[in-house]
């Protein structure tokens, strides 16, 4: 070595000149790379193709109410994606995600229904079992050690049999009781399905829910210390133990917060349709993931953001719509879908890899 | 490699501490058994404030199982652990970070996706606000992360970039200049240099230059006797869990140095076995009389990186 000055060979290239070497730094790559290289730009054109795409083909579609049907889909999908997507950040797996709504939604409508008590009773207790199921699938993982793909499996299994199983023993039926005229129904109503009136087009209030929960997810990911330790747990987690970060405590939030957001998104479908049908969620959790991954999370942890889940869930409401509304077979969906997961994280790859390139 | 970029070995410093400075770490006869296996005997190790003491050996020597006992990882099974002058006995790392001693390890503890400054001060982040809205408070530790890195003369691009896009030296500085900033009086680095290439080995013992003018007490591991006796101020050879050679910088050349690390010994009587062997070439080899000595002036310095 010769000079103090430069440290390492990273640094080398034609980076000396520029203008004004700002504070003896060197020059930054142009913004439009940079930008590139961020996932969620990536996911984000994405998904304003595939918007233009069927609005060129399906003119039903320009209507704010076919908008406004759109924007619902995606959000049902999107407040599950956004936990989802924390824990994937986080490095883990949860399975059982999708299983876990419907037994959120059922324990909320036949606890009320059962004990004839106010719904919000039922509500609560839903909302403690989530978290307490979200809290058990972190335990075992952050005990066992295993990965979280086998534990939430079982757990996804467990909650499939369960909810069935219960249901029948209690209702004698494969869905719950009709609570719609149960005590607290229309104010519990008005917190998780009602709608809001924007220009004559009525908007879901999940939307505006899907919304909020972003920005908050964005600004706890970037701006707080548990983002920080998020990222940390994902991207290295013997490093994260050795300075400092409670791991264990980050990872068991982490599956929390996915218990969370199922039990709202159950609630949302419980006072919407009045009863559960206990046999669904099989397969949503996939739909989640697919989201989260789309948005740039990576599957081996450390990588990802709030922002992109939010234009992967879009795709995915957009695509399930617009080819309704192009009048074509629905039976085409998951083939869309799937062709539409490959090509995402394939253009991601490659815009990555060009954009980075020094 | 030519010189070690600092010019603070011009001058041999002297094995003693300045006066009234009492060592910072001290092995008396320090040991550790697993079991029926004896890993460490009777090593003696001082570190003083503004030294730099190099523990030197081959794979299996016990040097991993010093470093163990002084951070904290492992506890000593005979002889006496002292910091202060107070013995101590350490059960986590916490406790020797605690006390100031903090190690960096080869994995560096650094989450390779994240940018420098984040890990810079992960899991001691700075926030500011009320609970509620408590948030990272991001230009205060951007500015220390810089204003560190530099009173370490580590100039980087940009804070923003991964670390993992960072070269072994620089990643491995920033871990240095991290342990530095958050008190760290003694400063264990373990073969910070083994998987690095020439130029960032220098980049990585400029900082431990810059490590002890800044007064910290260093605990260098290395099996290169080059790359130690560019800073060591005192060297211990660990061989088969005891201490072999422990030397001032004023007591001993690079080349019984060398000889010494390199299994000189072993080599030496090795010789006359390998000198039967064709494609073997054992002139240089030093012999066994020459080891104690001054060393045999050019001879013996055989190591790759000359």
């Amino acid at each position: 070595m010769s000079t103090a000055e430069q440290a390492g060979p990273a640094a080398g290239g034609p980076s000396a000149p520029g203008p004004a070497p700002r504070d003896g730094r060197t020059a930054h790559r142009p913004l439009a790379l940079r930008l590139l290289a961020r996932p969620e730009v990536g996911v984000f054109l994405g998904a304003l193709a595939v918007l233009v795409f069927f609005l060129a083909v399906a003119p039903s579609l320009r209507q704010g109410g076919s908008l406004a049907t759109v924007l619902y889909q995606s959000s049902t999908i999107g407040i599950m994606a956004l936990p989802v997507a924390l824990l994937m950040i986080g490095g883990e797996f949860d399975l059982s995600s999708g299983v876990a709504v419907v037994t959120s939604a059922l324990t909320a409508s036949m606890l009320s229904y059962q004990l004839t008590v106010n719904v919000w009773t039922g509500v609560l207790l839903a909302l403690v079992l989530s978290l307490a199921i979200g809290a058990f699938n972190g335990w075992m993982v952050v005990r066992t050690g295993l990965p979280s793909f086998l534990v939430t499996l079982g757990t996804f299994l467990i909650l499939q049999g369960v909810n069935l199983a219960v249901t029948k023993l209690v209702t004698g039926n494969v869905a719950t009781d009709d609570i719609s005229d149960m005590d607290g129904f229309a104010q519990a109503k008005a917190v998780f399905a009602s709608s809001v009136d924007i220009g004559g087009v009525q908007v879901k209030i999940t939307v505006f829910y899907w919304i909020v929960f972003a920005a908050l997810a964005t600004w706890v990911l970037l701006r707080t210390k548990y983002g920080n330790w998020i990222f940390a747990v994902g991207g290295s987690k013997e490093s994260a133990r050795a300075v400092g970060v409670p791991v264990t405590f980050t990872k068991i939030s982490l599956f929390m917060l996915v218990g969370l957001g199922a039990w709202f998104l159950g609630m949302h479908q419980l006072f919407s349709f009045n009863t559960v049908q206990s046999g669904e969620g099989v397969g949503q959790e996939l739909i989640y993931i697919a989201a989260a991954v789309i948005g740039g999370c990576s599957l081996t942890g450390g990588q990802g953001s709030a922002i992109g889940p939010v234009f992967g869930a879009f795709m995915f409401g957009m695509v399930n719509q617009g080819i309704v509304f192009a009048g074509w077979n629905p039976d085409w969906f998951k083939a869309f879908l799937g062709v539409m997961l490959l090509g995402a994280v394939l253009i991601n790859l490659w815009v990555r890899r060009t954009a980075t390139r020094r | 490699m030519t010189t070690n970029g600092t010019g603070t070995h011009d001058t041999v410093r002297p094995d003693t501490p300045p006066a009234g400075d009492g060592p910072l770490v001290e092995l008396r006869g320090a040991g550790k058994s697993y079991g029926n296996v004896r890993a460490l005997h009777g090593v003696d190790l001082t570190v003083h404030a503004g030294r730099v003491t190099c523990v030197l050996g081959d794979n299996g020597a016990g040097k991993s199982t010093l470093i163990k006992i002084v951070s904290g990882l492992h506890q000593h099974t005979e002889g006496d652990f002292l910091v202060d002058g107070a013995p101590v006995r350490f059960g986590t790392p916490r406790e020797a970070l605690d006390r100031g001693i903090a190690t960096v390890y080869q994995d560096l503890a650094t989450v390779p996706l994240m940018p420098v400054w984040r890990n810079f001060f992960l899991g001691s982040e700075l926030t500011r606000g009320p609970w509620p809205v408590r948030r990272l408070d991001i230009a205060r530790m951007k500015d220390t992360c810089d204003r560190e890195l530099r009173d370490m003369g580590i100039v980087l691009d940009d804070l923003e970039q991964p670390i993992g896009t960072l070269s072994g030296g620089q990643r491995q500085s920033v871990a240095i200049a991290r342990a530095v900033h958050f008190g760290a009086r003694v400063l264990i680095l373990d073969e910070p240099t083994a998987a690095l290439g020439v130029r960032q080995s220098g980049v990585v013992l400029k900082y431990i230059a810059a490590a002890r003018e800044r007064g910290l007490g260093v605990i260098f591991i290395t099996h290169n006797p080059h790359h130690a006796y560019m800073v060591g101020d005192h060297f211990t050879v660990l061989r088969l869990g005891t201490v072999e050679l422990s030397a001032a910088r004023s007591a001993i050349t690079l080349e019984a140095l060398t000889n010494h690390m390199a299994g000189g010994a072993e080599l030496a009587s090795l010789k006359h076995e390998l000198a039967q062997v064709r494609g073997v070439d054992v002139d240089e080899l030093p012999d066994t009389g020459t080891l104690d000595g001054g060393g045999p002036g050019e001879g013996g310095a055989g190591s790759g990186k000359g």
